[in-house]
């Protein structure tokens, strides 16, 4: 999966799921998610999706505030768990 | 002096009777320096472990339950204090708890948002001079008459999501409260809990830097479950103790035979181990942690936390009517030594604090991506 793919899938999923009081497709990188309205329910809602649609598990490790901080720290997470 | 056998235990029936502030416990707490136990020796505190304030509180918790939770809901606000007050005002609170021995009570919960202390409607709003204000509709503060500080969460700025809080420091002479409602209770009638209209104004700097979703998930709720649970363990504690008496007495006459009241304290027990060892646990896992790591914030120990506060809130009950069985009518009556009347009226209070079905549906989320390893 390209780097774009990814990119446009896990705005896509946070978008329909994460309740964002932004447009995800115009989130920076950086930007806080939290700060930007991601609460605990909606990251399961967003986990769930992302495990559904990329056919990958999250370990229990990953799942720790760090990791839904940024647009950036999540797809650090998710690359590794992708195949191909 | 045994705080929990000389002080508690003298004033828990009046405390409970008359629904007011266990003022003799807790002013020989901070008498015996208790109330900054957990702040570092290097600040001044007891240097105390989570383990040991749990043990304190459960201790307290077996005569009198209000007392405890008033100990127990202070210690959590030290707690976040201690692990997330970097910043010079907070620092010099720490102090000062030392010095004064502050009471913390704790502002949380707020009408229109129920339980859900992830969320807040009201927002702190700038004032002049960087100072802030901030109203705050709360259904319930615990002991807000007696309190040197309460600890508030509101939205970071009135343009904030309803998630992105902010955890304040309001000072008595920070504070208006005016009392919108009553604490007339079953039980823990001694925590004082109405609710009020909080108006506070002061310095920024009040304001703790961390984001409240750190503080809540690092700090506040594992604490505030931990201590909960001591406390609730003590009220058990202090019940299974009646019926321990009451079985070695009913032993005694006629001599020889076991009284059917033994087999149920063995089931009792059974229980009670149990309840001990999780509390026991969750404190030991929270000390073991390094707070500030990514893994203090992980699902899987959320998870856990909130499974302490159910099986506590529900132990205590099962315990306490155990023991009412077998103390039978002496313990029944409201005026026998036997009594376990108040035990059972606090004991009902741990399911509703937080409501269990609100933790049980904040767990079944979780389990939907908890792999449970």
């Amino acid at each position: 999966m390209s780097e774009q793919e990814l990119d446009r899938t896990i705005r896509g999923i946070l978008g329909e799921y994460g309740k964002l009081s932004a447009d995800a497709d115009a989130i920076s990188e950086t930007q806080d998610l939290y700060v930007l309205g991601l609460a605990s329910h909606a990251t399961v809602n967003v986990v769930m999706a992302i495990e559904d649609e990329l056919d990958i598990e999250f370990p229990d490790e990953s799942l720790t505030k760090s990791t839904f901080m940024t647009l950036q720290t999540l797809k650090a997470t998710i690359r590794p768990l992708v195949v191909a | 002096m045994d705080i929990a056998a000389d002080v508690a235990a003298a004033h828990a029936s009046d405390v409970d009777v008359r629904g007011r502030f266990p003022r003799e416990t807790m002013t020989a707490l901070a008498q015996a320096k208790l109330l900054s136990c957990y702040v570092p020796l290097e600040e001044g505190g007891g240097g105390t472990s989570l383990a040991e304030v749990a043990q304190s509180i459960t201790t307290i918790g077996r005569e009198c339950g209000s007392s405890a939770m008033v100990y127990a809901m202070h210690q959590s606000q030290v707690a976040c204090l201690v692990l997330q007050g970097r910043a010079s005002y907070l620092a010099d609170l720490r102090r000062r708890l030392c010095d004064e021995q502050l009471l913390f009570a704790s502002a949380t919960t707020e009408i229109g948002v129920g339980g859900d202390v992830s969320r807040s409607l009201c927002a702190v709003e700038d004032g002049p001079d960087g100072t802030f204000e901030l109203v705050k509709r709360a259904p319930v503060i615990s002991y807000a008459d007696d309190a040197d500080a309460i600890f508030v969460t509101a939205r970071r700025t009135p343009d904030s999501p309803p998630n992105d809080q902010v955890l304040v420091v309001c000072e008595k002479q920070d504070l208006i409260l005016d009392k919108v409602s009553t604490w007339d209770t079953l039980g823990l009638r001694g925590t004082c809990s109405p609710g009020y209209l909080l108006t506070a104004r002061a310095h920024r700097n009040h304001i703790f830097p961390a984001e409240y979703a750190d503080i809540s998930a690092r700090v506040m709720l594992p604490v505030a479950h931990i201590l909960w649970a001591s406390a609730w363990l003590g009220i058990a504690e202090g019940a299974a103790a009646k019926a321990r008496r009451y079985v070695r007495e009913a032993a005694r006459k006629p001599k020889g035979s076991t009284p059917p009241g033994a087999l149920r304290l063995a089931e009792l027990d059974v229980q009670l181990s149990s309840f001990r060892a999780h509390v026991a646990q969750a404190a030991h896992v929270f000390d073991s942690l390094d707070h500030d790591a990514a893994g203090a914030t992980a699902v899987g120990l959320a998870l856990d936390f909130n499974l302490l506060k159910v099986h506590a809130s529900e132990a205590v009950v099962e315990i306490v009517t155990m023991a009412l069985r077998i103390c039978g009518i002496d313990a029944y009556k409201l005026d026998s030594p036997w009594s376990l009347g108040r035990h059972l009226r606090d004991a009902h209070s741990a399911a509703l604090m937080v409501n269990n079905d609100r933790i049980l549906g904040n767990a079944a989320s979780m389990e939907l991506v908890h792999k449970g390893s």
